[in-house]
């Protein structure tokens, strides 16, 4: 039986002292998971050591935390694995670190808060179904696929994975987050509910709403159960812009559009552009800019330096509207493709439809690629792992690590507020 | 001290819509439970939800497929009841924002399940359970106003006024450890099953029998108690759950000389015939030496279109792949039965009351009975709702007839003084709390399982009754008061003690093979005898055994074949 070492952050709050590290051995087979592994300390050396805990199958959202510094689900993280992951550099030796959730207080040892942070903020978000008047004799008659669709958000445990590993949390404690905007979309894509404007007006409206995510893909990563927060905030986005033309006071949609705009003329962001094109928006809104757009640019001065000092901004020659430098070659034509093909075949990928891995599971309505376009994609696709069925190459760029696992995000919106 | 005319305790499906209905009566209604309400096991209810609601289905066939599924022990008022009802019960949950699968038009769309002459198994994905009761946790927040949530409070006792009424609950707050006595017009129990007495089950670590304990020790009638279902497919060591669902979508059983060995045990119905006769099935095989190595068969899901299997199976594609390495859309997984639910309970009428005045259960807790000596697939989570519901509706009209009386405050210094005593034995005064627990778990999986025989049940209550010796001087780590995860998993062994107790006691005295009951030394089913349910009572110190009628409407005893 493989032995392995578990260094737990414990915290007993009665006992006057900050939080310490301990360290447990264990034995077990290493296809069993890392709460088996404290469960096993909890039963063989220290009843003392607390952990939520119930299903033991990643179905019950107790035991989310840490393990080498990654968000998940104790029970879904095989014991043998986070040792490899914790020894990928060393060799061997080192211990599993296993530590309580990011984002919220800790109550006990890996016990965290999740009232104060993850309830309320799914209590924020009107978190029940509001249809119009009178429910109907039978069944509400809805399309087959909108209920696939919001499955995917359904499918959240609310264990608090994606909090745990949002960043936006980290910057700003009041963003509403991950697993709440999953659980919004729930309810914006639920034909039988009938205040999607109003839903979307309130979280595009709020300045720790959908326009604070950055994009960053962690709680992708982090969640267990293939829910994609993102992608569903990136829904909500889309549905607030698209359908619903929300112009939000946090600059969200302007500034969204900018970058989507900017990336189509100039195949990369040029930086000089996009303040101002956020805030005035084309000639018009530049030659008779808004009190608020002179406000706005006014008032990104101060982060537009920052961005200087902190290096962001290697040339200053980047700060000179025209001096962007093109892509080589027909590079242009292509993003322009990229763009058009986009626009064609708008679709959301969802793993209810396209299955865990894409490989040869091409959903029906998958795009397949043009010939030519399946040769300039194909690096993309190396990078991204093997879904055929990703529609959206210009986006491979953004992710941290393609694991052929994320559905692809299908339209090239970027920004925050 | 907390005062609510309702008090449900346990917020998995059962006791959240018993409080959604009380609340919709009108009354102040407070629920308990020990985890967050999302944590529940409904959760793991995988499958889907029975009701004929389909053209050409009508609820007689429906009641009487359960009827034949309980081996003609389920009390058919109670099965009619629960079957007629269905179909108002998944369009309410439906309007609610449950999503269920769609058919081309855009209707409720359904699966196969076992034991059932239609596919009248209406379902989220293999979300099914965690679907609705996350819904119903959405209408809990949003009902917030009129129904208080105790959200991680344990409940270690129930409590009576002078005259036996049942009129509170004695409950320890996780977070800080403190006692407090809820004072109530009516308790709903409400903590479903008792498999973590099995080890190695399907169930959560949290199913260890609490509310099924609390009754019968303030003197509720325990009912079917020897009626413990195994479910066909689970992981072999680990025991999750595979579903079903996965035979209602066309998966084989295949033994390792890659035989569908179904053919012989139930020519008809194959691998859906109803899980009694498909566990004792695989176990055969395996007895007999046509298993695999790890003393496991196989199913075989690759049969299952893939885009079907995406679509309809997403979850045990996960658990296949987390839990066992094995991709189930490639190749076949090795599964075995394994302990999955608790057919008794609190004994109910139809409404969920008990015999104690005050007192209701549902769900998985409460023995109505309507799933008798088998419980149909797909018909645990119709039975959580509707007689969630019912308890809820007449416990709040008991609330409106009656005034609040005074609980007794002996319960809440007798709990704690427990307590403390628990916290005072020295370490190394006796065994750990985990020692005793597994030695239950191994116990009752060897003795009290798929087969059993008098000279096995024997051993297990032995055992059992040592065990319960042993919990007295057992000590805990533990000491502090918040989130003290030691002093109730030694309150929660007290809960699964007593029930296993119960279990042995029946599963001893009734001499037939009924159901999930097959004795090795009495093969045959005899209604002459035995058509009757076991009641038991606590007696000063011990169980005391009664038998009660099983109620017969239009369904006279059948020859069982599949």
């Amino acid at each position: 039986m493989p032995e392995y070492t578990l260094k737990v952050r414990r915290y007993k709050p009665e006992s006057g002292e900050g939080p310490y590290w301990q360290e447990f051995g264990v034995e077990l087979d290493e296809t069993l998971s890392v709460l088996d592994g404290l469960l096993q300390v909890k039963d063989r050396e220290d009843g003392s050591l607390s952990v939520r805990c119930s299903c033991r199958a990643a179905i019950c959202g107790s035991c989310g935390m840490k393990i080498n510094g990654e968000s998940g689900l104790g029970c879904k993280t095989q014991i043998g694995e986070a040792y490899e992951q914790a020894n990928r550099r060393n060799g061997g030796g080192e211990p599993i670190v296993v530590e309580p959730m990011g984002n919220m207080p800790v109550v006990k040892d890996l016990v965290t808060d999740m009232e104060s942070t993850h309830w309320k903020k799914i209590r924020r978000v009107t978190p029940w179904l509001l249809p119009e008047g009178d429910p109907p004799e039978r069944e509400y008659v809805v399309e087959p696929e909108s209920m696939i669709d919001i499955t995917q958000s359904m499918a959240c445990i609310q264990c608090g994975a994606c909090v745990s590993a949002c960043l936006s949390m980290e910057v700003d404690p009041e963003f509403i987050g991950p697993a709440a905007l999953a659980k919004a979309y729930r309810f914006v894509g639920d034909p039988r509910d009938s205040e999607h404007r109003e839903r979307l007006y309130d979280l595009a409206q709020d300045p720790h709403g959908i326009y604070d995510c950055t994009h960053c893909f962690a709680c992708i990563d982090a969640c267990p159960k293939g829910v994609a927060p993102m992608d569903q905030i990136m829904r909500l986005r889309r549905e607030a812009n698209h359908e619903f033309e929300i112009n939000d006071v946090n600059n969200g949609r302007r500034h969204e559009q900018a970058f989507v705009k900017i990336v189509r003329k100039k195949g990369t962001l040029d930086e000089s552009l996009l303040l101002q094109e956020s805030y005035a928006q084309g000639i018009a809104g530049k030659l008779m800019p808004t009190g608020g757009a002179i406000k706005g640019l006014i008032g990104s001065i101060p982060t537009a330096l920052r961005g200087i000092k902190a290096g962001k901004m290697r040339s200053l020659t980047k700060l000179i509207p025209g001096m962007h430098h093109k892509l080589p070659g027909d590079a242009q034509q292509h993003v322009e493709r990229i763009y058009e093909h986009t626009e064609e075949h708008r679709e959301h990928l969802n793993l209810y439809i396209k299955g865990e891995e894409a490989e040869d599971d091409v959903p029906e309505a998958a795009i397949e690629p043009e010939p030519d376009e399946a040769e300039e994609t194909a690096e993309a696709e190396e990078t991204a792992g093997k879904e055929e069925a990703e529609p959206a190459p210009d986006n491979v760029d953004a992710a941290p690590s393609g694991e052929g696992e994320r559905p692809g995000p299908t339209d090239s919106e970027e920004g925050s507020s | 001290m907390p005062e609510h005319d309702v008090l449900v305790i346990g917020a998995g499906l059962a006791g959240q819509r018993a409080a959604l209905a009380a609340a919709e009566k009108g009354v102040s209604v407070g629920i308990i439970s020990k985890v967050h309400p999302v944590r529940s096991h409904s959760n793991a209810a995988q499958g889907g939800i029975n009701a004929a609601l389909q053209e050409g289905d009508s609820w007689e066939s429906h009641a009487f497929d359960t009827v034949k599924g309980s081996d003609y022990l389920g009390d058919q008022d109670a099965i009619e009841i629960m079957c007629r009802e269905a179909p108002e019960e998944i369009l309410h949950l439906e309007h609610l924002g449950v999503t269920f699968h769609r058919n081309e038009e855009g209707r409720l769309g359904t699966r196969a399940f076992g034991g059932a002459s239609q596919a009248r198994t209406y379902y989220v994905a293999d979300i099914t359970g965690q679907a609705i009761m996350h819904v119903l946790y959405e209408q809990l927040m949003k009902y917030g106003d009129r129904i208080d949530r105790y959200e991680e409070w344990f409940t270690t006792a129930l409590v009576l006024d002078d005259s036996g009424d049942c009129v509170g609950a004695v409950t320890r707050n996780v977070a800080d450890g403190s006692m407090e006595l809820f004072r109530s017009k009516a308790v709903i129990i409400a903590t479903g099953g008792n498999g973590q007495m099995f080890q190695p089950t399907t169930n959560a670590l949290i199913c260890t029998g609490d509310g099924i304990a609390q009754a019968y020790r303030v003197g509720a009638k325990l009912m079917d108690m020897e009626m413990i279902q195994y479910h066909p497919t689970t992981l072999a060591g680990k025991g999750f759950l595979i579903t079903e669902g996965a035979r209602g979508e066309g998966a084989h059983l295949l033994n390792a000389d890659g035989e569908r060995f179904m053919e012989k045990y139930a020519p008809n119905k194959m691998e859906l015939a109803s899980r009694d006769v498909v566990s004792r099935a695989e176990q055969t095989e395996i007895n007999e030496g046509r298993g695999f190595e790890d003393g496991t068969v196989a199913l075989d899901v690759t049969v299952v279109p893939r885009k079907r299997i995406h679509e309809a199976l997403r979850e045990i594609v996960l658990v296949g792949r987390d839990f066992a390495g094995v991709d189930i859309t490639r190749e076949p997984i090795h599964i075995k039965p394994g302990n999955h639910y608790t057919m008794g309970g609190v004994k109910t009428d139809v409404v969920g009351a008990t015999n104690v005045p005050g007192l209701y259960a549902a769900g998985e807790a409460a023995c109505v009975s309507v799933h008798g000596g088998n419980r149909l697939g797909a018909n645990s989570l119709l039975d959580t709702l509707i007689f969630g519901r019912r308890s809820g509706e007449d416990a709040a009209e008991r609330a409106k007839r009656i005034d609040h009386s005074r609980p007794s405050a002996a319960t809440l210094d007798d709990e704690q003084r427990k307590i403390s005593d628990l916290l005072g034995r020295e370490r190394g005064s006796g065994r750990r709390i985990s020692e005793i627990r597994q030695e239950l778990g191994a116990t009752m999986d060897k003795h009290v399982a798929v087969f059993r025989d008098a000279e096995g049940i024997q051993a297990a209550t032995e055992i059992v009754n040592r065990l319960k010796e042993e919990l007295e001087t057992a000590y805990v780590d533990d000491r502090d008061s918040v989130f003290n995860q030691d002093v109730l998993g030694a309150i929660e062994l007290g809960y699964m003690l007593d029930n296993a107790e119960a279990t042995c006691l029946a599963a001893a005295h009734r001499e037939e093979s009924r159901g999930a009951q097959y004795r090795t030394d009495f093969p045959e089913r005899n209604d002459a005898e035995w058509l009757k349910h076991i009641d038991l009572s606590l007696n000063g110190d011990g169980p005391e055994i009664s038998y009660s009628d099983v109620t017969m409407t239009q369904w006279e005893p059948q020859e069982r074949t599949y």
